[in-house]
């Protein structure tokens, strides 16, 4: 699946907010073609991270590149679907009109903006919940058609922020299988997450902790490289805890 | 394109919420109809005692349009004054009338003078002549109703705008839905140029009823022409709209939005025109042509009350898109937190 053509590099990136430092010192490189994990707890900067890759947010030092071209851009913007952690849709109107709205952000309009919708919502299985008021919707479902929404215009890589937080396991899974459909049509994912079993399923993971990067690699390199038999353990054994 | 999808679902969500909608046209037309009904009322009669009054006297006065009742020593007037049964009494010593009042609500102070200056009239020397009043604007039936009609038509579409508007894109904020929009490719001018058409062309509908209700169905005075009236509250809104988003940036949350009303909607009324800015105090009266809707009501009052036309109202017209054009540029870079670009 993966190539050697980088789409996003990070480098050399810290942030911090007044005093608190965020993100200390961060280089790393996202290849076309991958499902990449950010894996740590909350408060390890990945929303940090994440939101800088988006344009939502600048470093204090260091730079971001995506596509070969530094953010924040505008034009970027375009090839990237971002979905945040919280739903951000509009409960008063349904999901149809969620969805005619950001996609007309994007430019979509007419008939392809219809056949886009009805592709999406069948991604994420809301296909009968179309006409439905997003304030009737559960969290699962809204989670669901916030993916949706960040799916419409197509983009060459989905930037997730907790995609599956809430969400059960079967739920969960089908979550992954739309991800896994997207990738083999050839979109990079871009993926946080703080539960470690999730992790697996990248095909490579990056470990933060306090806002720095203490392992990348592939889920079986990085147990394998600490002789750990899950991604619990190995993620303590990079933290400096030998469990 | 993507200004008018933003457009459309501002204007959706605004249908959409069935409560808020009733909110912004019925309750101005409600307060609007009760304050009618409190000025427009009756005036009032006042009650007032006659204390031994010889009957030449009597004959001579003109006591129409008050409650008398009359009195044959001045104790007991005295008495039913102190239970307020009587706004006051007229006695006589020697040959010139002497006045008590009861005094402590000055409404009826003033009411029992005025019906005692024309009772006691024919007492003064007879060589006075009516005065003979014109009037350049208004009329002697004009009602306090007509005069504060326009600042508070002004300030039901301010007050209404500014705390919809605010709240809605405070909600963007903290549902996360404003950062998905600069997430997206719309432009921040466009965000705030979209908000401006969704919420100018409800206003509009929201100003027309309101106007045509005071004005057609409670007889509000209206001299001027009502495309006027409507501009100068679409340019008013203007301004609220854009001081709630500003606003909005500073409050967490739907309560910390409610507590700008008593800071910065409340004090403009006192500012507006409603009461007479002369009298009020020196060191407080200079903040008068600092909020908007001091423009806005003089500007309102010429076209209703004076029946002025556009000569007359484009400079409050300006400073009100003075106003805007600041609060937007404003909003435009505290978008800026959000997204550098």
């Amino acid at each position: 699946m993966n190539t050697n053509e980088v789409i996003v590099s990070i480098q050399n990136v810290s942030k911090a907010f007044g005093k608190q430092e965020v993100l200390n010192d961060i280089s790393l490189n996202v290849y076309k073609g991958e499902i990449f994990g950010l894996l740590g707890p909350s408060g390890a900067g990945k929303t940090t991270l994440v939101k800088m890759l988006t344009g939502l947010d600048l470093p204090n030092r260091g730079e971001n590149h995506l596509f070969q071209e530094k953010m924040p851009s505008l034009k970027l913007i375009e090839k990237i679907g971002y979905m945040a952690q919280s739903d951000a849709l509009y409960g008063e109107l349904t999901a149809k009109e969620n969805l005619e709205f950001f996609g007309a952000l994007f430019g979509l309009n007419g008939k392809a903006l219809q056949s886009r919708i009805s592709k999406v919502m069948d991604v994420v299985e809301l296909s009968d919940h179309l006409n439905k008021t997003v304030h009737h919707y559960s969290g699962g479902m809204k989670r669901r058609l916030s993916l949706a929404t960040a799916l419409l215009h197509e983009p060459e890589l989905l930037i997730l922020d907790e995609p599956t937080v809430g969400i059960d396991p079967v739920l969960r899974m089908s979550i992954w299988r739309a991800f896994y459909e997207l990738n083999e049509k050839g979109v990079s994912i871009i993926v946080t997450t703080h539960v470690m079993g999730e992790a697996e399923k990248c095909h490579r993971l990056a470990m933060l902790r306090d806002g720095r990067l203490i392992a990348v690699g592939t889920p079986e390199q990085l147990k394998a490289d600490t002789d750990s038999s899950s991604i619990e353990e190995a993620f303590l054994a990079y933290g400096g805890v030998k469990a | 394109m993507r200004v008018r999808a933003l457009v459309i679902r501002i204007l959706r969500q605004i249908i959409r919420d069935k409560r808020t909608l009733g909110l912004l046209i019925f309750a101005p037309i409600l307060i609007l109809t009760m304050l009618h009904l409190v000025f427009n009322g009756d005036d009032y009669v006042p009650k007032v005692g006659l204390v031994d009054i010889p009957e030449a006297f009597e004959e001579q006065l003109d006591l129409d349009d008050a409650d008398i009742t009359k009195y044959t020593n001045i104790e007991s007037a005295n008495k039913d004054t102190e239970k307020q049964l009587l706004d006051g009494y007229i006695t006589f010593e020697n040959t010139s009338p002497s006045i008590v009042l009861e005094g402590s609500d000055p409404n009826v102070n003033g009411a029992t003078i005025k019906w005692l200056q024309k009772a006691l009239a024919p007492l003064q020397s007879s060589d006075a002549n009516e005065l003979d009043i014109e009037f350049i604007h208004g009329s002697e039936d004009m009602s306090q109703f007509d005069y504060f009609g326009p600042v508070l038509l002004g300030f039901f579409i301010f007050f209404f705008v500014f705390l919809i508007a605010g709240v809605s894109f405070l909600r963007e904020r903290t549902t996360g839905t404003l950062e998905r929009l600069l997430s997206s490719p719309l432009r921040k001018w466009e965000i705030v140029v979209g908000y401006i058409i969704g919420f100018g062309i409800f206003t509009l509908l929201q100003a027309t009823i309101i106007a045509a209700y005071a004005i057609y169905v409670l007889g509000m005075l209206m001299e001027g022409s009502f495309i006027y009236v409507l501009l100068i509250t679409l340019t008013l809104s203007l301004t609220a709209l854009t001081l709630g988003i500003l606003l909005s940036a500073f409050a967490n949350n739907e309560l910390q939005m409610i507590q700008f009303i008593p800071i910065v909607v409340v004090p403009q009324i006192f500012f507006s025109g409603l009461f007479n800015l002369e009298t009020i105090s020196p060191w407080l009266n200079w903040i008068g042509p600092l909020t908007p809707l001091y423009y806005a009501a003089d500007a309102l009052r010429n076209v209703m009350v004076r029946g002025y036309g556009w000569g007359d109202i484009y400079i409050n017209l300006f400073v009100l898109l003075g106003f805007s054009a600041l609060f937007i540029f404003l909003n435009i870079s505290a978008l800026q937190r959000y997204r550098k670009i």
